[in-house]
C-alpha cells in the first residue's frame, strides 16, 4: 500500500515517526507551513522557518525514504500581527522553488478584516506562480468560516479545482462539494474527523476529489491516521484501488497541479475482487491489512 | 510567470544580472524541460554574472542565502569554476563564508559539495581538518574531499587517531575511510 500523507507538520515530529510512516506505506508527504504554537513576532523567524522546509526537513524526510514537499504561506492566526505582514513580500521568492507544491495554508482563524486582506493577496499570489492553494478551515463558527472561504475563493483568480479546503467535518463538507474545491479531512484521535466517521462521508459523498490527512503536528495527533483510514475503507468493503485513489492518486493530482512533485517509484495496486479484502483476517497482497501490520 | 529556456535565462543575466535571483530558483526545473542537468545550468547562470569580483560573490552569496538545499548545493559546486585562473573576475576567497555556513550544517549533501577543490584551495587548515573529520562522524564517502592527499598532515593525524580510539574503546567499527585519512596524512609527514 503507497500512501500519500497531503498535510503533516514534519518539523514538530521525531525520526521514530518517519520510520513508522514508512513502515506503514508512506512514501510521500506534504508539509503546510503554519504557526508553531509560539508566535513570531518578525519576517525573519519565517525566513529562518521556511528554509527549514526546503532544506533540512527534506533532507531528514529523504533518509527515511519519504518524499518531502511544503506548501508556503503567512498562516491566518499570525495574519493578524502587522509585524508578520512582511511575511507577504518575501512569498514570492519562496513561491518559486521547486518543491513548493502549493501556497498555504490560508483561510480564516477569528474571520477578521486583517485575514480577509491576506488571504485574498495570497490566493492572487497563487494564480500568479500557477500554484493551487491549501486552506485551512477555523475551529470556531467552521460553517459561517467555510462559506466565507468560499466566497473569496469564488472572488479570486483560482479555479476551484485549483483549491483545497480542509480541516472539514460532516457539517461543513455539502458546501464544499457543491463548489468544486477539493474537500480535505484531518483525521485526529478526539479532535476534528475519525476513521470511521471519514468512511461515512465517502460512502455519502463519493471518492471525488476527496483528500485525507493525518494533519499530525506537535498537539494530540498521530502521523499513521491515514493508515487507519485505508484499513477502515477496505474492512468497509472499499477495494484497494478505491484507497490508492483516496490515499495516493487524489492528493498527487491535486499537488501535481503545481508540476513540481517529485515522487518516488511506487506501485499502484493489484486490483482484487472486494470481497478477499472483507472479514478478519483476509491479506492483501500478503499483508494482514486489517491488522494493520507491516508491510 | 512565461517559462523562459536555459539559453535565455543565461542571456538575461548576463545583460541584467538581477535576473538571477529569478531564475536561478526555476532552473532545474527549465533544465529538466530540455534534457538538461540543473546544477549545470545554475552554474552556467552564475559564471554568466558580469562585473568585478567583488560584484560576483554579493551575487553569489545572495542567490545561496535565499536558496533551498539543491540551490545551495548546486552554488557550492560551482565555485571553483567562479574561481577558475582564467577568469577576470576570479572570486578568490570571497565565497568563503558560504562554504563555513554548508559545513556548519548537518545535511551531508552540502557538507559534501562545500569540500570540492575551492574549499581545498582556500579554507584555512583549522577548519579544513574540523570538516575532513565531520565527514568521517557523518559518514560521507571521504573520496569526495577535494585535495585530500595534498592537504592531510600531522595534525589531523592526530584527530583521526584519537577518533578511531574513540570509537574503538566504544566497541564500535573503525570505518576503512578513517584509515584512509590518516594513511593519508601519514604518508604526508614520510614526505
Amino acid at each position: 500500500m503507497r500512501i500519500f500523507d497531503p498535510h503533516i507538520h514534519m518539523t514538530s515530529r521525531t525520526t521514530d515517526d518517519y520510520q513508522r510512516m514508512h513502515a506503514a506505506g508512506v512514501r510521500a508527504v506534504v508539509e503546510p507551513s503554519f504557526w508553531l504554537g509560539q508566535p513570531r513576532t518578525n519576517v525573519g523567524s519565517f525566513c529562518d522557518y521556511f528554509d527549514a522546509l526546503l532544506g533540512w526537513e527534506p533532507f531528514r524526510a529523504s533518509q527515511y525514504g519519504i518524499a518531502h514537499h511544503a506548501t508556503i504561506g503567512l498562516n491566518p492566526k499570525e495574519a493578524n500581527d502587522a509585524r508578520c505582514r512582511e511575511v507577504l513580500d518575501v512569498l514570492p521568492r519562496y513561491l518559486a522553488k521547486d518543491r513548493v507544491v502549493a501556497v498555504g495554508e490560508l483561510g480564516y482563524d477569528s474571520m477578521t478584516p486583517e485575514e480577509d486582506d491576506v488571504f485574498a493577496v495570497q490566493l492572487g499570489l497563487a494564480a500568479e506562480h500557477g500554484l493551487p492553494a491549501l486552506v485551512h478551515t477555523p475551529h470556531r463558527d467552521k460553517l459561517a468560516g467555510t462559506r466565507r472561504t468560499l466566497d473569496v475563493v469564488r472572488e479570486s483568480a483560482l479555479e476551484p479545482g485549483a483549491v483545497l479546503v480542509d480541516h472539514l467535518n460532516e457539517m461543513t463538507v455539502g458546501v464544499v462539494a457543491e463548489s468544486g474545491c477539493w474537500m480535505g479531512f484531518s483525521v485526529y484521535p478526539d479532535t476534528k474527523m475519525d476513521e470511521h466517521r471519514m468512511v461515512e462521508i465517502l460512502r455519502r459523498y463519493g471518492l471525488d476529489r476527496m483528500i485525507v490527512n493525518s494533519a499530525a503536528d506537535w498537539g494530540n495527533s498521530d502521523p499513521l491516521k491515514t493508515r487507519r483510514v485505508a484499513e477502515t475503507m477496505l474492512a468497509a468493503g472499499y477495494t484497494a484501488d478505491d484507497v490508492d485513489r483516496v490515499l495516493w492518486r487524489n492528493p498527487v493530482e491535486f499537488y501535481g497541479r503545481s508540476g513540481r512533485l517529485e515522487l518516488p517509484e511506487t506501485d499502484a495496486p493489484v486490483e482484487t475482487e472486494p470481497g478477499d479484502l472483507v472479514g478478519a483476517g483476509a491479506t492483501f497482497l500478503g499483508n494482514s491489512v486489517l491488522r494493520g501490520a507491516r508491510e | 510567470m512565461s517559462p523562459v529556456t536555459t539559453q535565455d535565462a543565461i542571456v538575461q543575466v548576463a545583460s541584467d544580472p538581477d535576473t538571477i535571483d529569478r531564475h536561478f530558483p526555476a532552473a532545474a526545473r527549465t533544465a529538466a524541460r530540455e534534457g538538461l542537468d540543473g546544477d549545470v545550468a545554475r552554474e552556467a547562470l552564475l559564471l554568466a554574472v558580469p562585473g568585478p569580483a567583488a560584484y560576483v560573490v554579493d551575487a553569489v552569496r545572495r542567490v545561496y542565502d535565499h536558496g533551498d538545499a539543491a540551490e545551495r548545493r548546486a552554488v557550492l559546486l560551482a565555485l571553483p569554476a567562479l574561481d577558475a585562473p582564467d577568469r577576470a573576475n576570479a572570486i578568490g576567497d570571497g565565497a568563503l563564508p558560504i562554504v563555513r555556513d554548508a559545513l556548519r550544517t548537518n545535511d551531508t549533501r552540502l557538507v559534501a559539495a562545500a569540500l570540492g577543490p575551492y574549499a581545498a584551495a582556500h579554507l584555512d587548515a583549522d577548519a579544513w581538518r574540523q570538516a575532513v573529520l565531520k565527514v568521517l562522524f557523518t559518514g560521507i564517502p571521504v573520496e569526495q574531499v577535494a585535495g585530500l592527499a595534498e592537504r592531510a598532515d600531522d595534525e589531523l593525524a592526530r584527530m583521526v587517531r584519537d577518533y578511531a580510539a574513540e570509537r574503538e574503546a566504544a566497541g564500535r567499527v573503525v570505518t576503512p575511510d578513517a584509515r584512509t585519512v590518516l594513511d593519508l596524512s601519514l604518508a604526508h609527514r614520510a614526505d
